[in-house]
């Protein structure tokens, strides 16, 4: 089995299941005071301290969610509250309006339609063909009614990374705040909150070789902050909820293995990805890779083969024992595909036949040879068949 | 690992998948009586069905055909051109589109839609073959029916949002505006989904 779809999840790394298996017995509530509750809770702060160091915050600036979407509807929800007027936590003179991207995760899309729904103002930022988003855009119409700019680091189907600082920058110029969902992003490329002057950041457990169902938020020290989940006095008030301990420590462990592993790793796929794209040129006619080719992560690489569907590409390669995913619409079960693509201008017939391979920490180059292998002869097999593809095989 | 453990389809639609049958890779090598297109690549699937005819008989004597389209469309259209050999033109244009997803099966609900570009495409072709062949008196014209007047909605979209998923009243209106405007056609417009309800799902 080749797996090329770390950007969905990631196995577990062996020393976070080492860590999950020596933790498992360890029940405490971190809350209690006894015994066992200390144990916990010194686990669960050591955790902490390492996510901090990972992304260049201080342990108190990190608050433990039950996954990266918790985060992003977190900060999205609550710095948009409409009650700002008399609300005790929130004080803040701004409207509650956001800026976001129109490639954002739908955790960030659909939260800001909801908001939108209730009569916050939401605006989009497009973004140009290159998947960059339109920075000239934000200083053109962020407005003194921006509460919060929110725009993703790295975009999760093209790699294509954002200049997040720059984005920053003018957000904090107009007096708003600026989130960044960092799921793609931490763990792939150094991350340091302090130096992108960002005021929250979401990370994800699974992402990067940790468990599912764990995700953090960097809340930037002194920001007003507003549960979305209350009740209990948990992650100091801004998160109710007995702690995932297991969870968390294994979050503590999956970074620490990415602060040893990432920048060798990143080498490694640097050479794999331009082998993947140069195999890709050398053996099949009429392909278009998307995103920015330059700022990109070095794990993804999405790429659209003419007159070829996404969903057949996919099940063939799944058939051949390769794991990719796709931007076709028939693969999600709704008409329309990608929506990041379609933002970025591609034609849909070209969007239709997308497909996004993202490696990780254990790619080979044997596996990137067998699948170059297997994915042209996957697009001569499904181009054969195909109604637009007419004798040019 | 079971690399194919639970994979999405049926053995059949699989089967299919891996070996489509009556692939017409070039249309230079079929000597068609007729042909018939439908759907378009923009949306994701379009078929394209060949057919030749015994002309004695009336039945279609071979059957190719080309698909754009994801696994469920392929496989549609293959066990299509299986299905329909030696079938008599009027059997062969009166096939629906959960004849197609029976003799596969089953589909999944989301996937229905795929399967019915094949019995279009083949209707498509068989007209063809009337016109060609002066029988202009045995098409059959597939035209929309307008439901909704003021929103100009068909009954060929409210067939669209059915297999697109719609099962309620609420789900059609979120999916095409229908009766949005003056609600006149409210009742119409849930017999008609209602008709298509059962035509593609026994709902």
């Amino acid at each position: 089995m080749v797996y090329f779809d770390h950007n969905a999840t990631t196995p577990l790394h062996p020393e976070v299941i080492k860590t999950m298996q020596e933790t498992m017995m360890d029940f405490g509530n971190p809350s209690s005071l006894h015994g066992y509750g200390r144990i916990a809770r010194d686990k669960v702060e050591e955790a902490r301290e390492r996510v901090a160091s990972f992304i260049g915050a201080s342990a108190e600036e990190i608050i433990f969610m039950g996954s990266g979407s918790e985060a992003n509807n977190t900060v999205l929800q609550n710095m948009t509250c409409n009650q700002f007027h008399s609300c005790l936590i929130n004080q803040t003179d701004k409207k509650p309006s956001v800026f976001t991207s129109v490639i954002e995760h739908p955790c960030i899309l659909e939260t800001a339609k909801c908001l939108s729904d209730r009569g916050n103002q939401v605006a989009f930022l497009e973004v140009n063909p290159d998947g960059k988003v339109k920075i000239d855009q934000l200083k053109e119409q962020i407005g003194q009614e921006t509460g919060l700019v929110s725009v993703m680091m790295v975009n999760n189907e093209t790699g294509t990374i954002q200049d997040i600082k720059a984005l920053a920058q003018i957000a904090h110029e107009n007096g708003a705040l600026f989130h960044t969902d960092g799921i793609q992003a931490v763990g792939k490329m150094p991350v340091d909150v302090k130096e992108l002057d960002v005021d929250f950041l979401s990370l994800s457990g699974h992402k990067i070789y940790g468990p599912k169902g764990i995700g953090a938020l960097y809340v930037k020290k002194g920001t007003t902050f507003c549960p979305l989940i209350r009740g209990g006095h948990q992650e100091k008030g801004r998160r109710a909820g007995t702690e995932n301990t297991l969870g968390i420590i294994a979050l503590g462990k999956a970074v620490e293995m990415r602060a040893l592993e990432m920048e060798d790793e990143t080498k490694r796929l640097t050479s794999f990805r331009s082998m993947m794209k140069q195999g890709i040129i050398d053996n099949i006619p009429d392909v278009k890779f998307l995103g920015h080719q330059d700022d990109c992560v070095q794990t993804t690489l999405n790429a659209s083969f003419e007159g070829a569907e996404g969903e057949a590409i996919l099940l063939y390669l799944d058939l051949e024992g390769v794991a990719v995913s796709t931007g076709s619409a028939c693969a999600s079960g709704s008409l329309d595909p990608s929506h990041v693509l379609l933002a970025m201008g591609l034609e849909p017939e070209w969007a239709h036949g997308s497909i996004r391979i993202s490696m990780g920490r254990e790619t080979t180059e044997q596996e990137v040879e067998y699948f170059i292998e297997k994915l042209t002869s996957t697009i001569q097999r499904v181009r054969r068949m195909s109604t637009i593809y007419q004798g040019r095989n | 690992m079971n690399a194919q453990a639970g994979w999405i389809y049926s053995e059949k639609v699989k089967d299919h998948f891996m070996n489509p049958r009556n692939v017409l890779a070039d249309e230079k090598d079929f000597d068609y009586d007729a042909r018939g297109e439908t759907g378009n690549v923009k949306c994701g699937d379009q078929m394209i069905v060949f057919i030749s005819v015994d002309k004695d008989n009336n039945t279609i004597s071979d059957c190719k055909w080309q698909t754009y389209g994801c696994a469920s469309a392929i496989a549609s259209t293959s066990v299509l051109s299986e299905m329909v050999k030696g079938m008599d033109l009027d059997a062969a244009f009166n096939l629906s589109p959960k004849d197609i997803a029976m003799e596969l099966d089953g589909l999944p609900d989301n996937k229905v839609h795929c399967s019915v570009l094949g019995d279009k495409a083949l209707r498509k072709a068989i007209n063809n073959y009337y016109f060609k062949n002066g029988m202009e008196d045995k098409v059959v014209e597939e035209e929309a029916k307008i439901i909704c007047e003021c929103l100009e909605i068909t009954d060929h979209d409210i067939e669209e949002a059915v297999l697109e998923g719609a099962r309620t009243f609420y789900d059609l209106q979120e999916m095409t505006k229908i009766s949005t405007s003056c609600g006149e056609c409210r009742q119409d417009a849930t017999v008609v989904m209602q008709d298509y309800l059962t035509k593609h799902f026994d709902q």
